[in-house]
């Protein structure tokens, strides 16, 4: 890893909206991020965060954000031309193979950075069946760009039945299963879907890779905030991206991560 | 192969390696994967009696020289202590150093006494960070009479582990603030906590890169003044003591062994040289004694001819 920790300094070059609460930011910038790793994003007076990657293609960097919390309402405020600090790219990455068949299943803006695995796979000649959940037709992300990748069907699922299956995505895998032999399910989005996505995975014998998110501070392995039990593995170093299997486990997987002082909180509070 | 293992305070130790505070110490879970890693002991971060919240990020930056941080000690206080330590005793696989922290003098008696019953081996106080000013004002081992006063209330209340303080670089005579602690009844010190604090500006938006705007300076770049402090107290308190700032190598740890320190914490270097970096510097230890024909670590303690 980069010795040198120091946030490089760069304004945003492009904004686009995905939807009402999700923005694309375009960066003139290549960090030779991989598919699944993440940055931390430097809000300046603001916070710093970790941001999964949407894009890197050699050019320029994209980040898929969603203002759900202070820091990245903030973000959503920020206009072209604005500076922020980039750190990174952190972590473990999904990895394809040329001619795969590849099951990617995103839940909400998880979408995201299996958009960047479509996009590299498809330039693999790979089979892409991307399964996207979301709350209804508008909170869809990334469809115009999917629909543009070569060898990609998209499968929708909302939970109010406005386009697509009227369910989970996780009930459209299993029809995805039945229908056609994926060598790999990637999955990225709340744990407990990709708990979920995991078990599905396992049933039909395909290796299934998870993206676990979790609270970090320092994003290269030396804060311990990020750690998960009973291994005391860091996410930010062996993950986020991780075998179905390893991350299962977990005691934590589906059930709780760690906040900035160090507690539990449960993802269903009991 | 040299003899690694020392003996701090009544415990013994597989080798000279501790986890420094502050550094990966969360959870129980992680203190048994820095063990499997080759510690030879582990340091908590600081406990607090009730939940601290830390310092926004961003909170840690490095270059190939230092390490500046403002994490702020964030802790969920004394009862999610409590439980990892709990868990960490089945099957306790290296001594364990309880650091605590209090925001005011008369706080650190109240939970020393707590955590001096758990099954910890050593309390380690720490009135020496850089970096929590803002809130807590100057720390307690800036000044002669405030670091013996905390030292005597521990001790009071510490009946059953040995009680080492924690001390800041950042004063004009450490020397002076260690023997104040020693007359009140010090068992040991780790020296040093980290230096500054530092500032760094990002020359894009001329803003402090920190969100807490300074940090504590750790890593390579500080080490000859862990070195020289710990070189000082020794010589002047004959205390032992356990020597941590920059040690990256085991010829630096040998190096401040021979200065006078009885343990190495370890802290930045994880950044550095990755977790495995306990058992990366005792291979270098045990590599150099086996040349120099050294049979145990443990004789090298203060050796400099200083």
């Amino acid at each position: 890893m980069n010795k040198e920790q120091l946030p490089i300094v760069v304004p945003i070059a492009k904004i686009e909206d995905e939807n009402e609460i999700v923005k694309n930011f375009y960066f003139d910038i290549s960090i030779g991020a991989k598919p699944g790793q993440f940055v931390m994003l430097w809000m300046p007076g603001v916070d710093e965060k970790p941001i999964s990657v949407a894009l890197d293609d050699g050019k320029q960097l994209v980040l898929t954000i969603c203002s759900r919390g202070k820091a990245t309402q903030e973000m959503a405020k920020m206009k072209v031309g604005d500076k922020l600090g980039i750190r990174g790219p952190f972590g473990t990455h999904f990895l394809t193979n040329e001619g795969e068949t590849l099951a990617l299943v995103g839940g909400g803006y998880g979408a995201a950075p299996l958009y960047f695995v479509a996009y590299e796979a498809a330039k693999q000649g790979c089979k892409i069946e991307f399964i996207e959940g979301a709350r209804s037709e508008k909170h869809l992300v990334y469809m115009e760009k999917l629909k543009a990748l070569e060898n990609t069907n998209i499968h929708i699922s909302t939970d109010d039945g406005s386009v697509g299956h009227k369910g989970y995505n996780t009930e459209v895998l299993k029809k995805v299963l039945e229908d056609t032999k994926v060598d790999k399910i990637m999955t990225c989005g709340p744990e407990i879907m990709m708990q979920k996505v995991g078990e599905i995975g396992e049933e039909a014998g395909v290796n299934t890779f998870v993206s676990i998110e979790r609270y970090m501070k320092c994003g290269f392995g030396v804060c311990g905030q990020c750690v998960v039990d009973p291994l005391g593995i860091r996410t930010c170093v062996s993950g986020p991206v991780m075998n179905y299997k390893v991350a299962k486990m977990f005691d934590d997987f589906g059930q709780y991560h760690r906040d900035s002082v160090g507690k539990k909180e449960y993802f269903n509070p009991k | 192969m040299a003899n690694l293992q020392v003996k701090y305070l009544g415990t013994e130790f597989e080798n000279p390696t501790v986890l420094a505070s502050g550094v990966l110490g969360v959870t129980a879970a992680t203190w048994k994967s820095v063990v499997n890693s080759g510690a030879g002991g582990i340091t908590t971060k600081s406990i607090w009696l009730n939940e601290h919240q830390g310092h926004p990020n961003p909170t840690i930056i490095t270059t190939e020289n230092w390490m500046m941080n403002a994490v702020g000690l964030p802790d969920a206080g004394l009862e999610k202590a409590k439980e990892e330590i709990a868990l960490y005793s089945e099957n306790k696989p290296a001594p364990l150093i309880a650091s605590i922290v209090a925001g005011k003098k008369d706080e650190f008696a109240v939970i020393a006494e707590e955590v001096d019953k758990l099954d910890v081996d050593i309390l380690e106080v720490n009135i020496s960070c850089p970096n929590v000013e803002d809130e807590l004002g100057l720390p307690f081992a800036c000044v002669a009479l405030d670091a013996k006063s905390v030292t005597e209330d521990v001790k009071k209340v510490a009946k059953n582990k040995p009680v080492i303080i924690k001390l800041s670089p950042n004063v004009t005579n450490v020397v002076e603030i260690a023997n104040a602690c020693a007359e009140g009844g010090a068992d040991g010190f780790c020296l040093i906590n980290t230096l500054g604090p530092g500032l760094a500006i990002n020359l894009e938006t001329r803003m402090p890169i920190l969100a807490n705007k300074v940090g504590g300076i750790s890593g390579p770049a500080i080490k000859p003044l862990a070195v020289k402090i710990v070189s000082d107290v020794y010589q002047a308190t004959k205390l032992p003591i356990i020597g941590t700032g920059g040690i990256t190598t085991g010829a630096d740890a040998l190096e401040i062994m021979m200065a006078g320190a009885t343990l190495v914490g370890i802290g930045t270097a994880v950044f550095y040289r990755g977790a495995d970096v306990f058992r990366k510097v005792s291979k270098e230890m045990s590599d150099w004694c086996d040349k120099e024909g050294v049979k145990s670590v443990e004789e090298l303690i203060g050796t400099a001819k200083v």
